[in-house]
């Protein structure tokens, strides 16, 4: 495939040089002209008032398109304990199915016959089940072994995870070994009416761009999911399903988990991970400000970030700054408490799910990225929200 | 020990956006960089070179301009750079990227392989791993320390959400790495000199004796459909009432979306 453009019908107005991330277009002769930049991306095609750019197909791009059915969810289980994000993907994986008319089946590495179970009642028709121990602890050659291998076997048209460190890690493994077209960081999916092909819907340049990505020719459609997305379905103690077992017996590892810590506090600092942040401004007064916000924090299970007025006041390390000179993030619920929303301080925060800002002024700037506005003083309203939430728990 | 960092050029993705008008991209005066957990692959390998000795050899696969990446990174300590270019590989995938950087690093020869953690332009944190795959060597994710590393063994700590892992690898061996395991150096004075007079060597999909079917956009199982601005916040809702009026309309709001 390549781009071109109708050089008969082009105005010259440039309104594609502007579209093109990679700069790949230029005037010439008041003509637009791709040049060997082009990455492909398309983004100049919708773009042309004029429709004169078009993409040029050729034969060998249309391959025939390998067949596969049922949808799989790849379960994780950290510690023996099965991640939530599963549990959501079992709810995406039967709607999925449902449209597609065929079942849904989970793997599961490490687990045990009642955790398959469980995956059953969250709507699972079929597991496969390695139990063995060596799989217990995340360790991505055994895991892109074993999957690979059953994927090989069954031939899935859809494989999906959870996008958390494990399945970002041994995904990509997998699919380079099958030739598998895979999508990271999917936040929807959807399936097209016309090919029955896998909409994967993800976000890009850190939250700023959505893409929708396709992958028409080769299967297993394989995706990482974000968590907290998709909503589970429903549990269904009644649910039957059949527990299908595999061992490992021809599989080699050339990585070793020597030991594992948890490291709670570590992680609280780890605001890109975070789905939760509480995070304060210059509105928060000073030190003691921010210990309303830690307290709030520690409520909620979020993680602490500042803006950057806050960090340059020295209430708070700069490890906590959230922004263009900080760290961006996307949690699904930031709380903005007394900051007023410089351009600097949205473009690191405001591809977050749900915003809450809480600020005096009215006309501060970070309403206007907001899902929730509060007009009011943070170091009041903070600790109402706290105590607020505390009864809603029974603390 | 022959090191090989994987970098890539990318737009300074906190200033692209997107006009949700026209749904086209605003670039204007958008910087390129060298992706900022690439700087930190870039920092370990040669602190690993310093401790070990051998040789830091920077990849890069893109345009031309490229090149001014890679010598960025030779200023900042990378003994040499090899530069993937060819219009062949326009429309790469993870998978058909992965693939040709693969293709280089085995004509390169390493014993360890270095990348960022992910690319801020497309965040997917899929082409280490995949070339690990393609080479047939193990990887370990998200490094934050180099615990122990000798010329047959390294034992590393991978950081993931409730903590980390201590995880040990034979050589030859791929790890991507994350912000928290260095602070990247500044280019010496030395560096930025011998990163004018370096030559970058380029290889051609031809160079890397890859088919056809296997480049670009036919080489790669994904494709982009489109692109478009994310949803804005149109919904946006100024709480009314008290401040506990405000704050119960809050809580039931964000227990009824499962933010809390």
């Amino acid at each position: 495939m390549y781009i071109k453009v109708k050089r008969e019908i082009c105005t010259g107005c440039e309104a594609c040089v502007q579209s093109c991330p990679y700069d790949a277009i230029v005037i010439n002769d008041g003509k637009a002209e791709i040049t060997e930049l082009c990455q492909l991306c398309r983004a100049c095609l919708s773009i042309c008032p004029e429709g004169a750019i078009s993409e040029v197909r050729e034969v060998s791009d249309s391959r025939e398109t390998a067949q596969g059915r049922g949808v799989w969810i790849v379960a994780e289980q950290r510690e023996g304990k099965i991640a939530g994000v599963s549990l959501e993907l079992l709810g995406a994986g039967r709607r999925l199915a449902e449209r597609l008319g065929t079942e849904v089946a989970a793997v599961l590495f490490g687990g045990t016959d009642y955790d398959a179970g469980e995956l059953v009642r969250w709507g699972a028709d079929r597991v496969f089940l390695c139990a063995d121990q060596f799989m217990r602890p995340f360790n991505d050659e055994p895991y892109a072994a074993l999957l690979s291998m059953l994927i090989e076997e069954q031939k899935p048209e859809i494989v999906l995870t959870g996008a958390t460190p494990i399945g970002r890690s041994f995904f990509p493994r997998v699919a380079a070994r099958l030739r598998a077209g895979l999508t990271a960081d999917c936040t929807s999916l959807e399936i097209d009416n016309e090919t029955g092909n896998l909409l994967q819907i993800r976000p890009a340049f850190g939250g700023n761009i959505m893409a929708t990505i396709f992958c028409p020719h080769v299967r297993p459609q394989m995706a990482t999911v974000r968590p907290r997305v998709m909503k589970r379905g429903a549990y269904d103690e009644s649910r039957t399903g059949e527990i299908v077992k595999v061992g490992i017996d021809s599989i080699l590892s050339r990585t070793r988990v020597i030991e594992t810590v948890k490291e709670v506090s570590e992680m609280a600092i780890n605001l890109q991970d975070a789905n939760i942040i509480v995070a304060g401004g210059r509105g928060m007064g000073g030190e003691k400000g921010f210990m309303l916000l830690y307290e709030l924090a520690d409520v909620l299970g979020a993680s602490v970030a500042a803006s950057r007025a806050a960090v340059d006041e020295g209430w708070i390390p700069y490890r906590h700054q959230v922004g263009q000179t900080g760290k961006t993030v996307s949690p699904r619920l930031y709380i903005a408490c007394g900051i007023s929303g410089a351009v600097q301080h949205l473009v690191g925060m405001q591809s977050s799910d749900v915003i809450v800002a809480i600020n005096k002024n009215s006309d501060a700037p970070i309403f206007s990225a907001a899902t929730y506005g509060i007009v009011g003083d943070a170091g009041e309203i903070v600790p109402m929200l706290t105590r607020k939430i505390k009864e809603a728990r029974g603390i | 020990m022959r090191i090989v960092v994987c970098i890539k050029q990318v737009p300074d993705s906190a200033e692209v956006r997107i006009n949700p008008e026209t749904n086209t991209l605003i670039r204007d005066g958008v910087p390129t960089i060298i992706n900022p957990y690439d700087m930190h692959a870039l920092e370990a390998g040669i602190q690993l070179r310093e401790q070990a000795g051998g040789k830091v050899t920077v990849l890069t696969m893109g345009p031309p301009q490229a090149e001014i990446a890679l010598r960025e990174a030779i200023a900042m300590g990378a003994d040499e750079a090899v530069l993937l270019t060819d219009r062949a590989f326009a429309g790469s995938d993870t998978w058909a990227t992965a693939y040709a950087l693969s293709k280089a690093i085995s004509l390169l020869g390493a014993d360890i392989i270095l990348c960022g953690k992910q690319a801020i332009d497309g965040d997917t944190a899929q082409v280490g791993p995949e070339i690990a795959e393609f080479m047939d060597i193990p990887h370990i994710s998200y490094i934050r320390k180099f615990v122990e590393v000798t010329a047959d063994r390294l034992v590393v700590q991978r950081l993931m959400d409730d903590g980390f892992d201590v995880m040990e690898a034979s050589v030859p061996a791929l790890f991507t790495v994350v912000k928290e395991l260095n602070v990247p150096r500044l280019p010496s004075l030395k560096g930025k000199m011998a990163a004018k007079k370096a030559g970058i060597r380029k290889m051609t999909a031809f160079d890397l004796g890859m088919a056809e079917g296997d480049l670009g956009l036919k080489g790669s199982p994904t494709q982009v459909k489109n692109i478009f601005a994310p949803e804005s916040k149109k919904n946006r809702r100024m709480l009314e009432g008290t401040p506990e009026e405000k704050l119960d309309t809050l809580l039931k709001e964000l227990v009824g979306l499962k933010c809390i």
